[in-house]
């Protein structure tokens, strides 16, 4: 009886006793979240034109931003800093596409996935390599991002009714508005343009697009580029809530259980499926957490993942799996 | 020079007119062959297409058609011999090339990109004809739409000449077999071809959508000069649409004339009727 109250019902008393701590929690979590989801964007761009899924994802969110910082501490001013590491991004792109991809057409998939894993090696050296191994600081205020915080004292939120307190990070509001801009300029490119048909083509039918004369290599080239860019942003503001270390290349890792909820063929897939892991973990870790002793967190994820998984293998938005036999 | 087939097979078609101009050679296939590992698909094959006309490939099951339509567009590329298209000899096409060039085409399983619409999936047929470049295309305002506003246009007028308009907007993935096979004419269509290539445009299809089918067909012929190559096994509508014909068996060519030379051929009957080698 005991155990059942403190997991069925202790929690949610808990929420409802000290609201503005709740919304903290979901605020946290929903900016945990979109970070995933932008993670997962990546990786969904380049499973949706190629079909190969880019284990290399982390680490070009880790090599983007410490090419962006590694330029500015080697005294580039901040603004060029950005336009060199975008152009740094478009040239790993060409680069993946002309020396890895390129030779690897119609080769099963294992063998894809295996390259882009060399490839996740690759850039870890030559990160390293180039930029050492410490730990830098993102370079937020330089780049214009804004760094304070509001805080909001909602009224009768707090314990007792009393006075709530919630605190926004400008930057995380930031990361907000960031996310969504680049998810609807990607929509609208992937709906409105030619080459964004021709994406949704290749990704359909490789010997239809070539028919028609779309071009597989300059396709799968404008997809790494993309997802370069989405790993760039999403290095920007990760870099800024923490620091810009090798350690993201396993935060990012976390995509998994996102594609695996959002489906790995889905924009909007992505975005939810990073919503519901960043709230799911931060509200597990906090209310439920203290049950089993903490850092829940680290492993919550893959958990709704493998609940999800036996109910709904094709992900919230991912297209259905028939298959006719 | 089109010799009325007697009777009206299944898909017979509205009669198009008694001369045909078929001018110079448009594509030639000289001398072609063509292996997987040691199982040979075409040897030794040659034959030619001459502007504006239709000329129908067939042959039994496994007589190396559709290989022979994916060495034209260079989906395959064959060990031996040259394609000659618009006077340029080369040993091997490259998709990119051949759909550059002019040659576009249909498949046996309907190849549509299932999630996209039926506007889109024609639109895609006109990417080789729009410029505005990748960053345009990101801005998409200005050159880069009005680009898309003038394809938009030419779209809309394949839609109607296919008589598809209420599908628009569909899903493709969602249209009835007959209806996939004419939005997939509509995307080769769109890239405004010098040479189209069909393989069994009426497979699958019942007689009313045969007949529709082959008027659209011919309507291609006759309205915009498009040059037609077409596998096809229903023989009534071979022999009615096409000029001339040319049969292969077992990779080899085994026949090539006028729908009625190739009729009466012992080789072609013998092939058909399965008689030993």
């Amino acid at each position: 009886m005991n155990a059942l109250y403190a997991v069925l019902v202790d929690p949610f008393m808990q929420m409802a006793a000290q609201p503005d701590f709740l919304l903290q929690v979901l605020w946290e979590g929903l900016v945990g979240g979109i970070l995933y989801a932008l993670i997962a964007l990546g990786f969904v761009l380049i499973f949706k034109a190629s079909g190969v899924f880019n284990f290399a994802q982390g680490i070009m969110v880790v090599f983007a931003a410490l090419s962006l910082v590694g330029l500015y501490e080697a005294g580039v001013p901040a603004w060029l800093a950005l336009i060199l590491a975008i152009a740094i991004m478009g040239v790993l792109a060409l680069a993946v596409e002309g020396l890895v991809m390129r030779h690897l057409v119609n080769q099963p998939e294992i063998i894809l996935l295996m390259s882009t894993i060399g490839l996740t090696y690759f850039l870890i050296g030559f990160g390293e390599f180039i930029f050492g191994g410490e730990p830098k600081v993102m370079i937020t205020e330089e780049l214009g991002l804004p760094t304070g915080s509001t805080v909001l004292e909602p009224a009768g939120l707090g314990r007792d009714g009393g006075p709530g307190l919630v605190i926004l990070q400008h930057i995380d509001i930031a990361a907000a508005i960031i996310a969504i801009v680049m998810v609807t300029v990607l929509g609208i490119f992937f709906n409105k343009t030619r080459i964004g048909r021709a994406l949704r083509a290749v990704a359909d039918d490789h010997q239809a697009a070539l028919s028609v004369g779309i071009s597989l290599n300059q396709i799968w080239a404008i997809v790494w580029f993309a997802a370069g860019i989405v790993a760039l942003a999403t290095g920007i503001m990760w870099g800024a809530r923490s620091d810009v270390s090798f350690a993201l290349e396993i935060v990012a890792l976390k995509a998994l259980p996102v594609l695996i909820l959002g489906g790995f063929t889905s924009i909007p897939g992505a975005i939810v499926g990073g919503l519901i892991i960043g709230i799911g973990e931060k509200l597990g870790e906090i209310y439920w957490g203290p049950l089993v002793g903490g850092g829940i967190e680290s492993w919550l994820a893959y958990v709704i993942a493998l609940i999800f998984l036996l109910f709904r293998p094709q992900g919230l938005f991912g297209e259905r799996i028939i298959e006719r036999i | 020079m089109r010799v009325d087939a007697e009777g009206g097979g299944p898909g017979a078609a509205p009669k198009k007119g008694e001369e045909r101009i078929t001018g110079e050679v448009l594509l030639s296939i000289d001398d072609i062959s063509l292996s997987f590992g040691g199982v040979k698909a075409i040897s030794h094959v040659s034959f030619d297409i001459r502007k504006g006309e239709i000329r129908a490939i067939i042959g039994p099951n496994g007589a190396g058609k559709t290989s022979m339509l994916n060495v034209i567009n260079g989906f395959y590329h064959p060990q031996e011999g040259t394609i000659t298209f618009k006077g340029e000899t080369r040993a091997k096409m490259r998709p990119y090339v051949a759909a550059s060039q002019g040659i576009a085409r249909t498949f046996q399983n309907v190849a549509l990109f299932k999630g996209m619409s039926t506007l889109d999936n024609i639109m895609s047929g006109r990417s080789l004809k729009m410029h505005r470049n990748f960053f345009w295309q990101m801005l998409w305002f200005g050159p880069a739409q009005r680009e898309e506003i003038a394809h938009r246009r030419r779209v809309e007028e394949i839609i109607d000449f296919l008589e598809i308009e209420h599908i628009r907007k569909t899903p493709v993935g969602k249209l009835p077999y007959g209806l996939q096979k004419r939005v997939e004419l509509g995307r080769a269509l769109a890239m405004e071809p010098d040479l189209l290539l069909l393989d069994e445009p009426m497979a699958g299809m019942n007689l009313e959508e045969k007949e529709d089918m082959s008027r659209f067909i011919i309507d291609v012929s006759d309205q915009f000069g498009t040059t037609i190559a077409l596998i096809e096994h229903d023989m009534g509508v071979v022999m009615d649409l096409s000029d001339r014909v040319v049969v292969l068996d077992y990779g080899s060519k085994i026949a090539d004339g006028t729908p009625d030379e190739v009729r009466g051929n012992q080789k072609v009957i013998d092939a058909y009727l399965g008689v030993a080698h």
